[in-house]
Formats: structure tokens, C-alpha cells, sequence
């Protein structure tokens, strides 16, 4: 019996996504879910991996993703990763958030898990929206943006100015990766592939705290047809949120 | 069997810490608050020692949640506070009986006004904290290793009710582990092993399982959850009664204040009274059949607690004539706002039960 050819098969979705998702046409989240997961396999880290999971649209992700789960409150996920992660430090433990749950509910808590340098990589699916309830204003909601709680546009002299997270983060010691990215093109997709296997290749090192904020589309929540959630990314949240791997405190 | 160890002098946060340590207990997360500050330094302190882990955190709402984290990943974890700061964590309190992971609680309370939201459920849904209410620190320590048994035995958030007597008074105790039987295994811990494989774990309040395994979902699993609250309602409730059989007036008090009532009843004895106390050892379940049957041939019963009258409505639910029922504690707030005031003494029990018998 000779040995078979290695055979190349194209799957359209990586073996740890259990089903479809029920999400919005052109939503930018389950792209995201998509390459987090190829990452986990890529780096064969998947019989150790553990997920903690916020409130948001993302949130029904744990009902597709074969992976472990602890679906936490809202804007908790990085003091609940801290406990998994102190208790098993074999686990790759990793959260998914929103910008609601993590720039609104949840700032002090990544905050502080990053200046700890909790040795856990953090994901957040910024789309600047509350997008699981309709599309309402959150902390990273760009000036100007029109929200069902904004409706002529976020206002700086009405509701102030939207968090940056990722760049308070990275000013924080205890940090070892930050880096944000887009899945509004194809490129976009594969440079933030790549930003998620650092941040958990510095987790697998021991590094430190990682984060990786992934700019996503939400054409519902930003009334904007679905086709048009990329064109709509590129000129407002990417314009106020620039892409790439943020300098960290202390390193040029 | 454990190896017995010889009996120590500690304060009572020193002394909890110990056995929380005997009990296995190797993460705790805490946030200052007096007088729950003693423990957060012991445990910060001898934790490490014992290969485990403590953390400062930046909140009571951050501690609560590191220890639900460390309690998913399967370790015995604990935090604490009291008062305002376990008012924060009452909506993690709400989703550990939830989503049934367990976790102890040490509430080193400054009074005993945290009555209500121990044992209602402060949070949102249909659940109960079960709740050990010690008189004194020996007891403190039994309760503290029952209590690490119970939450695994029942997949739930479990507290210690304390107080600053119990917090700070040192006494020699015996911090030996105790063994209360075999417990499941936590094949439900969160250790990544089972990714992959098509039947990841999963712990989620709403209960609603994989895409290719769908779980009971939450009208399914909330009312799960409400049936256990209600066979631990059934099961574990414990009280005490100290001179009570005969007694025509009957005392109701909790945790120190009970101490104090037990010494009163004595005196009075010793004054021809027949006084005697009754003491729910739970909070909840409150021991109402106990209190039920304790109260069926008193004429009087009287309720002391420092507070303005909480466990007073579980009381008059179960008392056999709720008619005998007399209010006879009261708000009773030392004047740093931390500890008990001046109606914590014998004088003044001994004087509000003569008057209330009178």
C-alpha cells in the first residue's frame, strides 16, 4: 500500500466553528472569530486554550466555538481570566469583548489587568456601537458618529470624546504586545491574523499582558447598507483609531 | 484522615485564613474594608506560603470576579468584604448561582445590617446565598472548611457571616482540616483539555450548550437552579438552642449577638427566668421548622439583632404564634461607624428582655 499524497482541501471554516452564526450580513465579528480560531490552531493550542466571553453581539459565539468557555458578566472578562490564568498557568487564556463591554462596563478592569501584566491576551471587537442592542453610543463611538443615542452625531460638547484604548493601554508598564487591526479588506483580515498569533506568542513566552483591538464592521448599528460597512470603517473609525502595533511604554 | 495540628493562638481573620488554607483553599482575591482587612492581609500573607495565590484587587466587583475565574478553572477560591463592598459584588454573587460555580464568601461585616442582602439573593434571578453565621471564632473555623465543602457539594456561592468580634478577638483553636464526606469530581473545570474535540466545556448562566449539543437554555436551567436552592432549603438549614425547653420567653439572635443573649439567659436563669435562646446557625436557609417547633410552647419571643429588624421577618414567618412575636434589638452603630455600639452588652440585652417580659 503506498503511502497517499498529502491532499490540500478547502474548508470554508476552520474545524473549531461548530455552525453558523446568526449575526447581521457584513458584521465584522465573526471574521474576527474566524482567524482567533486559526490562530489557536495554527499555534496547536487548542487543548489548552480558554476563553472568556462578554456581552455583546459576539456573545452567541460561544454556541459555535469549540473551545472553552467561561461566558462571564459584562466588562469582567480580564478579572476572570486572571483567576483562570493564576490557577492554571498551562492555559492560554484569552477574552473576547466588545467596546461596550470593555471600554465602557469594563475599562477598569483591563486597565488594571494590563498594568498587573497579567499574562493573558485580551480581544477587543471595536465597531464603536452597542450593536447587540440597536446601535447605541459607546466610549469608542468616533465624534460625529450617528447613533440611536446620537442621533445628529456624537457631540464632544454633548457626550465628550471617545477612549482610544488600545493606546491607554499600551502606556501602561506590565504590557507586552498592542496592536489593532481591521477586518474591513482582505489584507486588513490577514495583518490582524498576524497581530493575534504575536500577541499569543507572547502569552506563550510569558511576556505579559496582550492586547489586540480589532476595528469590525456593524453595518446595522451604523445604518449604513451591509456592503458599505468596510467604506464606512475606513472613513470613520479608522481614521480616528490608526491601525498597526502600538509602541509600548519604555521601547521606541 | 488529615494530620491533626496543635492548637494556636490567632485572631480570628488569622484563624479563618488558617483553616481556609487547611481546606484547600489556594486563591482569594480582596479589596480593604474594616474590619474584613485582617483577613485580606493574612491571606495575602500566608496564601503564598501555601502555593496559592492572592490578589489586590482594584474593586470588590474585580475580586468577586478573579475568584469566579479561579473557581471556573476548578481551585477552591474565596473573597470577602462587608457592608457596601459586598453590596458590589452582589451581581457576581447573582451569576455564580447561576451559572453554579462554587465560591466562599467571607463577609467580616461591621454589624449586623448586611442581614438582608446575605440571605435574599442581593442579585437579580431566583437563588439564595447560603449562609453560616458563627457566634464566636472556633466556630468560625468549622464554618469556614463546611462552608468550602458545601459550595463544591452544591455548585454554589456560599458565605461566612462574621463580624469585628469574631474578626479581631484572639483565641486558641484547632485549624486541623476536617473531613466531611466525598464530594463529585469537577469534571466541569475549565482547563482547556477538552477543546476541540466537538464538547468543549462550557459555563454559562444561560445555559445554552454548543450549536451541535444545545443545552437546557436559561428557562430550563434557572429553573434547575431554583430546584436546587430549594432541596439546600431542605437540607441544610442548622440552628441551636440553649435553654430552651422550658422556656416562656424566647430569644432569637444570630452570630455574636447570640453570644452575648447566651450569657443574659444564664443570668437571668440564675434569677428564676425562664429565658432560653434560639440560635439559626444558617441564615439561609433560615431554620424555620426549628424555630417553629422551638417557639410552640413560648409565650414571648423576642428578637435581637443589630439592625433595625431583618432576620425579624424570617422570625415572625415561622414562629408558631407570630402574635408573641417582640421586636427588642435596634440599629446600634459605634461611633467610627465600623463596629457594633453600646446595646451589644449584657446590660442592655438583660434590661430590653426584662422589660419585654415584663
Amino acid at each position: 500500500m503506498t503511502e497517499a499524497a498529502p491532499r490540500l482541501v478547502a474548508r470554508d471554516r476552520p474545524d473549531l466553528i461548530l455552525g453558523d452564526h446568526g449575526l447581521c450580513p457584513g458584521c465584522g465579528e465573526p471574521l474576527a472569530l474566524r482567524i482567533l480560531l486559526e490562530v489557536l490552531e495554527e499555534l496547536d493550542i487548542v487543548r489548552r486554550s480558554v476563553g472568556v466571553v462578554g456581552h455583546g453581539c459576539y456573545g452567541s459565539f460561544v454556541q459555535i466555538m469549540d473551545v472553552e468557555v467561561l461566558q462571564c458578566l459584562h466588562g469582567r472578562a480580564p478579572s476572570c481570566a486572571t483567576g483562570i490564568k493564576r490557577v492554571r498557568p498551562g492555559t492560554v487564556v484569552f477574552t473576547m469583548q466588545g467596546d461596550g463591554d470593555m471600554v465602557n462596563e469594563g475599562l477598569q478592569e483591563v486597565l488594571h489587568t494590563a498594568a498587573r501584566g497579567e499574562n493573558v491576551t485580551c480581544v477587543l471587537l471595536n465597531n464603536g456601537v452597542f450593536g447587540d442592542t440597536g446601535g447605541h453610543q459607546t466610549a469608542t463611538t468616533v465624534v460625529g458618529q450617528r447613533t440611536k443615542t446620537s442621533l445628529d452625531g456624537r457631540d464632544p460638547e454633548t457626550h465628550g470624546y471617545p477612549i482610544p484604548l488600545a493606546e491607554l493601554v499600551a502606556s501602561l508598564a506590565g504590557v507586552c504586545y498592542v496592536a489593532r487591526g481591521a477586518v474591513s479588506s482582505a489584507g486588513g483580515v490577514a495583518r490582524t491574523k498576524r497581530m493575534l498569533r504575536s500577541a499569543f506568542e507572547h502569552q506563550l513566552a510569558g511576556d505579559g499582558f496582550g492586547l489586540v483591538e480589532i476595528l469590525t464592521m456593524c453595518p446595522t448599528g451604523w445604518f449604513v447598507p451591509a456592503g458599505s460597512g468596510p467604506q464606512y470603517l475606513t472613513s470613520s473609525l479608522e481614521a480616528a483609531y490608526p491601525l498597526g502595533e502600538l509602541p509600548l511604554r519604555g521601547q521606541p | 484522615m488529615t494530620a491533626a495540628t496543635a492548637r494556636q493562638l490567632h485572631d480570628g481573620c488569622a484563624a479563618i485564613t488558617e483553616s481556609a488554607i487547611a481546606a484547600g483553599c489556594r486563591f482569594f482575591a480582596g479589596y480593604p474594608i474594616s474590619p474584613f482587612t485582617g483577613l485580606l492581609e493574612n491571606m495575602s500573607r500566608r496564601l503564598p506560603e501555601a502555593g496559592g495565590h492572592c490578589l489586590n484587587a482594584e474593586s470588590e466587583i474585580e475580586a468577586v470576579n478573579m475568584a469566579l475565574g479561579a473557581s471556573a478553572a476548578g481551585a477552591r477560591a474565596a473573597t470577602g468584604s462587608c457592608g457596601q463592598g459586598l453590596a458590589l459584588m452582589q451581581e457576581a454573587i447573582a451569576e455564580l448561582a447561576l451559572n453554579e460555580l462554587p465560591l466562599v464568601i467571607f463577609n467580616m461585616a461591621r454589624n449586623q445590617q448586611d442581614y438582608f442582602q446575605a440571605t435574599r439573593g442581593g442579585g437579580w434571578g431566583d437563588y439564595r446565598t447560603l449562609t453560616l453565621a458563627p457566634k464566636d471564632v472556633p466556630e468560625a473555623v468549622e464554618h469556614t472548611q463546611l462552608l468550602f465543602h458545601l459550595a463544591d457539594r452544591y455548585r454554589a456561592p456560599v458565605m461566612l457571616y462574621g463580624d469585628p468580634l469574631i474578626a479581631q478577638t484572639h483565641v486558641s483553636v484547632d485549624v486541623a482540616a476536617r473531613d466531611f464526606g466525598p464530594l463529585p469530581a469537577k469534571d466541569w473545570a475549565l482547563d482547556g483539555s477538552s477543546g476541540g474535540t466537538g464538547h468543549s466545556r462550557q459555563i454559562w448562566t444561560w445555559a445554552m450548550g454548543k450549536a451541535t449539543e444545545p443545552g437546557p437554555g436559561p428557562d430550563g436551567h434557572w429553573r434547575a437552579v431554583a430546584a436546587k436552592f430549594d432541596e439546600i432549603a431542605g437540607t441544610e438549614a442548622r440552628s441551636e438552642t440553649y435553654r430552651a425547653d422550658d422556656a416562656e420567653t424566647l430569644v432569637v439572635a444570630f452570630g455574636s449577638a447570640a453570644l452575648f443573649v447566651e450569657h443574659v439567659v444564664d443570668e437571668l436563669r440564675a434569677d428564676g427566668h425562664r429565658v432560653g435562646l434560639f440560635r439559626p446557625v444558617t441564615l439561609w436557609p433560615f431554620p424555620g421548622d426549628d424555630l417553629a417547633a422551638a417557639t410552640r410552647n413560648a409565650s414571648r419571643v423576642l428578637v435581637f439583632e443589630l439592625n433595625a429588624g431583618q432576620m425579624l421577618d424570617d422570625v415572625r414567618q415561622f414562629t408558631h404564634d407570630r402574635g408573641a412575636v417582640r421586636f427588642i434589638g435596634g440599629v446600634s452603630i459605634h461611633a467610627s461607624g465600623l463596629s457594633f455600639g453600646p446595646l451589644l452588652d449584657v446590660g442592655p440585652i438583660r434590661e430590653r428582655i426584662l422589660e419585654a417580659a415584663a
